[in-house]
């Protein structure tokens, strides 16, 4: 991976799709360490934030959200094209996000169900941006962590692969010596969700609902198959894993 | 100057939370155009929480909104009770009321710092008030007032950006004590800053603008409402929350074909800080009140510019409502949720989220699942009444170059603090 950092600061843009607007707002929540990467970027684009916004080249590209209309998959090439480094930012932009969820209906039906005329933008189905684009570095969560933003941002400023837990929130729980839902009979999605929040939800006495998306080879089937055997039905489980990354590889198949 | 055609055109929308366009034609000093256009795709949520189970809606409609996620949550939460028959105890009403005031904190301050404020000062954006010697306080003011709400959030909610520990029945886990203290610790030294950020907003210099709006707010005999009440405005509604579709209704513009709701029987309407000041003006706390001298304006007001004003009023009335919750109460004492059983029907819920009124209504079924989803934001109101503002906005634009008129429009349509991400999801009412 080449340096991004130059002699000038480095040009940064913030782009948004089909997303609730929350982690584009965790990157300036980042408090202090946001202010810091002032000293290294420049901000050159990000319209929720800015009145002047330039068009490209940048060298870094945050993308939220997912694309989901012609229009918004269109954008994301153009976006593409704009930048040396793009960084799906969030779930939405990782894997779909919740919306993906509508995925497994006639988006046509849906549309019906919400608006009496078709709205001008007309809605696709949601995946993870990797589906039309190159994507250099992901930083997961609904919404993602502050210190994960930042974290990526300065991996790319010095040319290193941005660094993120390998290993599933099951693993944070138990390092949390906290009580295990599955054990106590609670479907639990910790053991096949990315870590990285500290098993933030398990902590709050409440089981994982997978908001940061499948973690490395995760063992879909074996977790699928604990959680009928807690007496689950299909339909119970096919929600669990038809949430917040329904569009994601790595549950397909799962309660079909 | 007043001659000829005038366009101004801020495409997009700056400033502002989520995607949208605005075009205004002038011809010979006369608005011949107006068109505020959102240009969000539409996310389907109503469509998608049918066939999910009632006690994650709260968790996925938080996903609306990026910004105002507590009112969501807490919105859906009440409505998901109504219909399967749980009533939460009043200790539990009162920490949500805690958590919803919190978010109006961040929300407001997040408003009035980082996308109000920079074009008062002659700023494109608070990167460039950071470079301003005499304004770089101002931003920084904005981050620590932001940066508390934000806490106040976490420490009850387990995360500030959609909390996790609100659930159906109270919550999963309560803070202790020591949280009790550090809370009110942390209002005591955050208030100041708050009055202060207020003043600034109260120096402003703003347009004597004044409409005839609709204003619709809740209402509470005794309380600055928040998470309930009944829906009240200055041209006589006065119905309760159930009755909500039967007289906040949707039409479409026959000039421009944009849907817009109205009050039944009348106009479109304003909802929001300025409409819930205007309407409870008797019991703001002192210290917000003050603001309103401070600023030399007497409420009730029809100048929509002053939205920022009533935004910050509130923002000072958080400070005393979370305070005043926490000295109140004992949280030792506190059963964090109410045990229920899962009884099918139909339940809505309005709130007042830092932009204004939101309604979330449901069905569920037997087993516990969704069977219909309906949600309405603020913004889908704020944005006709925005729209019919600037019909009316000529004569303080028909004089200026189209840049200075263009950032009046920017000013205009910024106090109302839309947020757009919200809006698509709603058109059916
Ligand atoms: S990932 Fe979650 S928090 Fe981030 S934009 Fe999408 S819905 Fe919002």
């Amino acid at each position: 991976m080449a340096q991004v950092k130059m002699k000038e600061k480095a040009k940064v843009a913030i782009f948004k799709l089909s997303s609730c607007g929350g982690c584009q707002l965790q990157l300036v929540d980042a408090g202090e360490d946001f202010l810091k990467l002032l000293d290294h970027i420049d901000i050159v684009y990000f319209p929720i934030a800015k009145s002047e916004n330039l068009d490209g080249p940048y060298d870094i590209v945050l993308v939220e959200g997912s694309a989901c209309s012609a229009e918004e998959i269109e954008h994301l090439r153009k976006i593409r094209a704009s930048t040396k480094y793009l960084v799906a930012l969030g779930t939405c932009a990782c894997f779909g996000g919740l919306q993906s969820i509508r995925n497994f209906e006639p988006t046509a039906k849906l549309v019906d169900m919400v608006y009496e005329k078709p709205p001008k933008s007309h809605p696709t189905k949601s995946f993870g941006i990797d589906e039309y684009v190159k994507v250099d570095a992901y930083v997961v969560g609904c919404p993602v962590e502050p210190s994960e933003v930042v974290e990526v941002i300065k991996s790319l400023l010095m040319g290193v692969k941005p660094r993120f837990p390998p290993y599933s929130v099951c693993v944070e729980c138990k390092l949390r010596e906290n009580e295990c839902f599955l054990l106590k009979g609670i479907p639990c999605m910790g053991p096949i969700t990315a870590g990285g929040c500290n098993a933030l939800c398990p902590s709050s006495n409440r089981p994982c609902e997978g908001c940061r998306g499948p973690t490395k080879d995760p063992n879909s089937k074996a977790l699928a198959k604990l959680l009928f055997e807690l007496g689950a039905t299909n339909e119970d489980v096919r929600r669990k894993f038809r949430k917040y990354a329904a569009a994601s590889m790595a549950f397909a198949g799962v309660g079909v | 100057m007043s001659g000829g055609e005038k366009v101004i055109s801020i495409e997009p929308l700056t400033r502002v939370e989520g995607e949208g366009h605005l075009r205004l034609v002038m011809e010979n000093g006369k608005i011949k155009e107006v068109s505020l256009i959102i240009d969000e795709t539409p996310r389907l949520f109503e469509a998608f929480l049918v066939g999910r189970k009632y006690d994650e809606v709260h968790e996925i409609a938080s996903r609306i909104c990026g910004i105002c996620y507590v009112a969501h949550q807490i919105t859906a939460l009440r409505a998901v009770e109504k219909a399967i028959g749980v009533s939460v105890t009043e200790e539990i009403k009162k920490l949500r009321r805690f958590l919803a005031f919190a978010g109006w904190i961040q929300s407001h301050s997040l408003h009035l710092a980082f996308l109000a404020l920079p074009d008062y000062f002659g700023h494109e954006s608070v990167f460039s008030m950071l470079k301003s010697p005499e304004h770089k306080d101002l931003v920084t003011l904005g981050i620590k007032l932001r940066t508390l709400g934000n806490k106040l959030v976490e420490q009850l909610g387990g995360r500030w950006a959609h909390p996790v520990t609100c659930v159906v029945g109270g919550f999963s886990k309560l803070p202790d004590q020591k949280w009790v203290e550090k809370a009110k610790e942390m209002l005591k030294e955050g208030k100041p800053d708050a009055e202060k950020l207020g003043k600034v907003v109260a120096k402003l210099e703003v347009p004597d603008f004044t409409v005839d709006r609709e204003h619709v707010a809740l209402w509470d005999p005794k309380e600055y409402p928040i998470n309930e009440g009944r829906l009240r405005s200055n041209k006589g509604l006065d119905i309760s929350e159930d009755e909500f579709t039967k007289f906040i209704l949707e039409s479409t513009d026959p000039k421009t074909n944009v849907k817009r709701s109205k009050v039944k029987g009348r106009d479109v309407l304003l909802v929001g800080p300025l409409a819930r000041v205007n309407l409870n003006y008797d019991k703001l706390s002192d210290d917000a009140k003050a603001l309103a001298d401070e600023a030399g304006v007497k409420f009730p007001s029809q100048n929509p510019f002053l939205q920022n004003l009533a935004r910050a009023m509130e923002l000072v009335h958080s400070f005393d409502e979370c305070l005043k919750i926490l000295d109140e109460l004992d949280i030792t004492a506190i059963k964090p949720k109410v045990e229920f059983e899962v009884k099918p029907g139909i339940g809505a819920a309005v709130t007042e989220a830092p932009r204004g009124i939101l309604y979330h209504g449901y069905r569920i079924g037997r087993n516990g699942l969704v069977m219909s989803a309906n949600v309405v934001t603020p913004t889908v109101h704020n944005v006709s009444s925005a729209e019919a503002d600037l019909w009316s906005f000529g004569p303080h634009i028909a004089n200026l170059s189209v840049d200075e008129a263009t950032l009046k429009c920017g000013m205009l349509i910024r106090a109302y603090d839309f947020c757009l991400s919200c809006s698509v999801h709603v058109l059916r009412l």
